[in-house]
């Protein structure tokens, strides 16, 4: 159960024009601006849900999931993840859940991948073979197999991103955050990557909170959207309610939500 | 205590992946300290009178020093650790039940562990079988060589504590370079990296001894040659417990500052 009430965070940005001049001026002369990346969000997500969290660049999805993952402390308002608050009792809370960074790494570069995998299950205190066990169904789910083997520098994308995924399931989290996971991935790998997360949360009842630019991602996986802009919650509900706003039935996706996007003027 | 085995265990698995570096690093180590040895020598024919070590004792700590570089070489960082900062990647690090600080501690303890166990044993080995005084002599007695284990251990945590506070120091700045640059020389000079401490003027010697700094690699390497030797050495013991549990007091205070105040960049 995730509980999100009024949350707000605001970070300050330093502006300054381009050129000497004004790079000059900023060394006495710094200007911030304060931007709301947060702006009084609240939803409330239950067991078990796959939800899509989806918004322009810049909307503030990061920033949400990095509160739920523990990373940032908010600047107003209350969350809790089953109970806990996240920034408050982090350590707790994080062995309770998994975190996928599309766009980051957390194996270790040179060595082979199984053996990040083992370091994961000191880090997390995960049993021998609880760990074996995963590990093995994480291998076949995903197809991991000869993979594991190599070193992490020397695998395609495709093959990285299912192993980040697997590492994140090692300590058999209840509530899985997905920022952008299918981001680069060919075809193949996209499809792999979404029928292991449907399998997943069919099997174990993972609540999944995905955030991601693909609107197939969001068809293949999400029972349920939340569409953010500027800080704001702005629709929170079905695919078919996301439909129902617009005048084209016969529209794409992708049209819906750009069209969304300008109706919300974000 | 598992999970800093682990670490330790990951660290010398990824050390072992580069084993030109520890050959290259064994050439090197050896260069130097022949050069060193030659160089001393030169200074002691010159006038044994106004040198300030033993000459036995300044060969030990020119060998120790080489065959443990990788242990209490302050200016070798884990550029990985400045990256994962600047780059964000610390988002993963920030979401593991484990504290930071200690986490990082850790790794860059068994970093520089698994570094020294791949390179000292050929430098050592070497050095005791060259001819007395230039190669690497044996305690005075069971006495020193404990202290000398002692400080040995502690001259090490105080390394990491050192390293750690630049480290954290990385979250607070946007480029951790000029920080990085300003900690390695500092600290390779007032450490006696370059020159043993002795060898420096007196008056100089008063107040760098009490620095944080003289508790790296001077103090055991000193204790070992008998140039500290017995209340000294307990002394010198005492002053590197103080600064340990300063450093740590300092770098955990700002692990909490951080984790109220920190921004994850992109993404």
């Amino acid at each position: 159960m995730i509980e999100v009430e009024h949350l707000t965070k605001t970070f300050r940005v330093a502006k300054r024009g381009a050129g000497f001049k004004s790079a000059f001026k900023a060394l006495w002369n710094k200007q911030y601006e304060e931007i709301k990346a947060l702006n009084d969000i609240t939803f409330t997500i239950g067991d078990g849900e796959m939800v899509g969290y989806i918004g322009p660049n810049g909307a503030g999805k990061s920033s949400t999931i990095k509160v739920l993952s523990g990373i940032l402390t908010p600047d107003q308002g209350m969350c809790r993840v089953n109970g806990r608050i996240p920034w408050k009792e982090r350590k707790e809370h994080v062995r309770h859940i998994g975190v996928v960074f599309g766009q980051r790494s957390q194996l270790w570069w040179d060595v082979p991948v199984i053996d990040s995998f083992y370091l994961l299950k000191d880090i997390y205190d995960v049993p021998k073979e609880q760990f074996q066990r995963t590990c093995e169904e994480l291998t076949e789910l995903l197809s991991l197999g000869e993979i594991l083997k190599t070193p992490a520098r020397q695998l395609s994308l495709g093959q990285r991103m299912r192993c980040e995924i697997a590492a994140s399931l090692l300590h058999q989290p209840e509530i899985l955050f997905l920022d952008e996971p299918t981001i680069g991935l060919d075809a193949v790998s996209k499809l792999a990557v979404r029928g292991f997360i449907r399998k997943l949360n069919e099997e174990h009842q993972t609540t999944v909170i995905l955030t991601t630019h693909d609107m197939q991602d969001i068809e293949a996986l999400a029972s349920r959207i939340i569409l953010i802009g500027k800080g704001r919650v702005l629709m929170d509900g079905t695919l078919s309610d996301m439909r129902g706003c617009v005048e084209n039935p016969e529209a794409s996706l992708d049209e819906i939500v750009a069209s969304l996007y300008r109706s919300y003027e974000i | 205590m598992k999970k800093y085995l682990a670490f330790f265990r990951m660290r010398f698995i990824n050390g072992l992946q580069y084993r030109t570096a520890a050959w290259a690093g064994v050439a090197t180590q050896f260069a130097w300290g022949f050069m060193e040895i030659l160089m001393f020598d030169a200074f002691y024919r010159a006038d044994p009178a106004s040198f300030p070590m033993d000459q036995q004792a300044l060969s030990s700590y020119v060998w120790l020093q080489q065959a443990f570089l990788a242990l209490f070489a302050s200016w070798q960082w884990e550029g990985e650790l400045f990256d994962s900062i600047t780059s964000g990647n610390v988002a993963y690090e920030l979401c593991r039940p484990i504290s930071i600080y200690n986490m990082w501690f850790a790794r860059s303890m068994a970093h520089r562990l698994s570094r020294a166990v791949l390179r000292c044993f050929p430098i050592l080995i070497v050095a005791a079988f060259l001819p007395s005084p230039y190669g690497v002599g044996l305690p005075k007695d069971a006495v020193a060589a404990l202290c000398f284990a002692v400080a040995m251990v502690l001259g090490l945590l105080l390394v990491c504590a050192f390293g750690m506070l630049v480290y954290m120091s990385a979250f607070y700045t946007i480029s951790p370079a000029g920080i990085r640059m300003v900690a390695s020389n500092l600290s390779e000079f007032l450490c006696g990296s370059i020159i043993p401490l002795p060898f420096l003027p007196d008056a100089a010697q008063t107040v760098l001894s009490l620095l944080p700094f003289a508790s790296m690699n001077n103090a055991p390497l000193r204790i070992y040659g008998g140039d500290i030797v017995g209340s000294d050495a307990f002394r010198t013991i005492g002053l590197q417990l103080i600064w340990i549990v300063i450093f740590v007091a300092v770098g955990k205070w700002m692990e909490q500052n951080i984790k109220k105040k920190i921004v994850v960049q992109g993404g």
